[in-house]
């Protein structure tokens, strides 16, 4: 179960572990068990660690959060804690 | 003691002291700024769509890979990395080589506001670290960032948006290096996004202008701090080698001058200055009406410098070279051995294919490739027609001062309209204060004919004749006529025909005259010669008869006595 790609991919950028990132780290996490539970993975790139890999997914704001599967590619930057802009970025129907 | 030595030391120093800058290796930029672009600052670019902004500044940076060894940063916010590299293709600049040998990043940042969402605070980190590490990748000094203000559309928190720029620009200086940003132009402000606000150090506003549908693109530095720079709108061209900026009016009036002096190449016309020809390096300006044979005097003094092995320059605003090397063939000048031979180059185009400047920049580079030793524009009053007469004076003043600069020599035709007086045209008006020597030729009308005068009206430094010369043209050529003084003045065409032909009866009656006198004295003589024959036969029969009568007396006494003796002895 969990070596299958996940049904939803996301990818956090950010630059060092500065409050704005660890806050949206704990954000998208809380949002995915919400409503993604089970079905999703996150990968976090640290850009001063791996910088050339900003051009990839023409990174320019930090923290952003890529939604790299399923297609199309979303981005949202901030640190995430609009909950509301999150899941419309992420187009992601709330449970209820 | 101490004191004395040490004051001058100082003052040096200070004197010594010169602004960092770098060099942006743009024709004319580094002229106008002094030097470049402040070193280790950054750089707003700011002027309306398609003015050339994104072209400078990738000259900036491959200029400084190319002649400084400074690698650079290309990051563009508007066209991709491949449109770039095909864009500056075109001017010669080789983007592909130039990252494949590691001296030049692109990075081309794309911002979609469909694809981005924002949700909270966030900073422009990625765009620090991308920044940064295409720095760190080519040691670069030079960065570019093609035009930064679309982020301002790809995102919406404007208030983070201002404070990271400011942060990207101090986070520039200090890295140290040269920055150049440029800006869409504002209605209000220098750019759309108020970026000057950031980047004060040096401001430089491109404009496109079209003024009665000829375009001048023009270049300003609007401020520079800790630098004097040159404050006027400089005229810029975009040409196969990108941009050349124009900074004529910086240059000073401190030329060389030379008391050398050239050959008019026009027989007769030399002898009418008095050192047998104009200065090295000066100007003249031939003026005349119509049909003066104005571009026959500029072609002789072409084939005159090139036979001396001058380089020579011809513009012509009137006429396609080959036309004027037929024309010129016709009274007996070859100007196309000379093409081949290299020392003369006739560059014809229309007046008003270009603004004036671009007139200039094209000498100016013609000059610079070309290094010729003569000039001759022919005729510089078609220049009117693409300029007011502030703007064409303004250009020839620059021109002139260009030419004088390189030690050129230069003749300058002008066309003006007839008049009966001798009052200069709008050509000659702004032109003749600032050249060196001026002769005009003029039609001389009378008589029911036309015919050719020249003559000087200054000579800067020289002594000159002042005759009007009566010349011809023929096939063999321009030909100086001596001067004919009649009763009224000079004489010309058909009086001085006439003149000659009176001078030529008058001569031959006097011969004439003598002739008859001659045969007068002659037969004067004869007759006395007669008269005397006359009278000696006149005398000698008088004699004759005396002689006779002498006898006759003589025998007659005889006679006498003989019979007295005769009537005695009968006695």
């Amino acid at each position: 179960m969990r070596k299958e790609p996940a049904e939803w991919q996301l990818l956090l950028y950010i630059a060092g572990q500065t409050p704005k990132s660890i806050k949206a780290l704990s954000n998208i996490k809380k949002y995915a068990e919400e409503h993604l539970a089970g079905k999703y993975s996150i990968e976090i790139i640290d850009l001063l660690v791996n910088p050339q890999l900003a051009e990839g997914d023409q990174i320019l704001a930090v923290p952003t959060l890529v939604r790299k599967f399923p297609e199309p590619i979303r981005k949202i930057i901030g640190d995430l804690s609009n909950e509301e802009r999150v899941l419309v970025g992420l187009n992601i129907k709330p449970l209820k | 003691m101490n004191f004395t030595v040490q004051k001058p030391k100082a003052s040096q120093t200070e004197a010594d002291f010169k602004f960092p800058k770098t060099p942006t290796g743009v024709e004319g930029l580094d002229e106008i700024t002094e030097g470049g672009f402040p070193k280790g600052r950054p750089t707003l670019i700011c002027g309306g769509a398609g003015c050339g902004k994104t072209l400078l500044s990738m000259q900036f940076l491959i200029k400084g890979i190319t002649e400084f060894g400074e690698p650079g940063v290309f990051m563009s916010f508007e066209e991709p990395s491949n449109d770039l590299s095909m864009n500056v293709r075109s001017l010669g600049f080789d983007l592909e080589k130039l990252k494949a040998e590691k001296k030049l990043v692109v990075d081309h940042v794309r911002v979609e506001r469909s694809e981005i969402e924002e949700a909270g605070e966030y900073d422009l980190d990625g765009l620090f670290v991308r920044l940064g590490y295409a720095i760190d990748t080519i040691k670069a000094k030079r960065v570019v960032l093609d035009t930064l203000e679309s982020l301002f559309s790809g995102l919406d928190n404007q208030a983070i948006l201002r404070a990271e720029l400011r942060r990207l620009f101090h986070w520039l200086k200090e890295r140290g290096v040269t920055a150049v940003i440029t800006g869409e132009r504002g209605e209000a402000t220098l750019t759309r996004q108020g970026l000057e606000e950031y980047v004060s150090d040096c401001v430089i506003m491109l404009d496109h202008r079209v003024i009665e549908q000829v375009s001048t693109r023009r270049l300003r530095v609007i401020k520079y701090r800790g630098s004097t720079h040159g404050t006027n709108e400089y005229p810029f061209l975009i040409d196969e080698d990108g941009i050349s900026v124009l900074p004529i009016t910086s240059l000073k009036l401190d030329n060389e001058v030379s008391s050398e002096t050239v050959s008019t190449g026009v027989p007769g016309l030399d002898e009418m200055f008095e050192k047998r020809g104009i200065y090295r390096g000066s100007n003249i300006l031939v003026s005349g009406t119509a049909g003066t044979a104005k571009t026959t005097i500029a072609a002789y003094f072409a084939n005159e410098q090139c036979l001396k092995k001058e380089k020579t320059v011809y513009f012509a605003f009137e006429e396609s070279p080959q036309q004027l090397v037929r024309n010129m063939k016709s009274i007996g000048i070859d100007l196309e051995k000379h093409i081949k031979s290299g020392y003369l180059e006739i560059h014809s185009s229309r007046p008003s294919l270009n603004g004036l400047e671009l007139h200039l920049l094209t000498l100016r580079k013609m000059i610079k490739d070309f290094k010729p030793t003569t000039v001759i524009i022919d005729p510089i009053s078609n220049l009117i027609t693409v300029g007011s007469m502030h703007e064409v004076r303004s250009m020839l003043v620059r021109l002139i001062d260009m030419l004088k600069l390189n030690n050129i020599t230069a003749l300058f035709t002008s066309l003006n309209k007839q008049t009966d007086d001798l009052r200069p045209d709008l050509a000659e008006e702004s032109v003749s204060s600032l050249v060196d020597t001026w002769i005009t030729v003029r039609d001389m009308e009378g008589l029911g004919e036309r015919n050719r005068g020249v003559f000087i009206i200054k000579s800067r430094g020289m002594g000159h004749s002042n005759q009007v010369r009566e010349f011809i043209i023929s096939n063999k050529g321009i030909q100086l006529l001596d001067v004919e003084l009649g009763p009224n003045g000079i004489l010309t065409g058909a009086a001085r025909k006439s003149h000659e032909l009176n001078k030529k009866v008058s001569k031959l009656k006097l011969q004439d005259e003598l002739e008859r006198k001659d045969r007068e004295i002659a037969r004067r003589k004869k007759v006395l010669q007669a008269n005397i024959e006359a009278l000696q036969g006149e005398f000698e029969s008088a004699v004759e008869e005396l002689t006779i009568l002498k006898a006759t007396e003589e025998l007659k006494s005889k006679a006498l006595i003989n019979k007295s003796t005769d009537k005695a002895k009968k006695k």
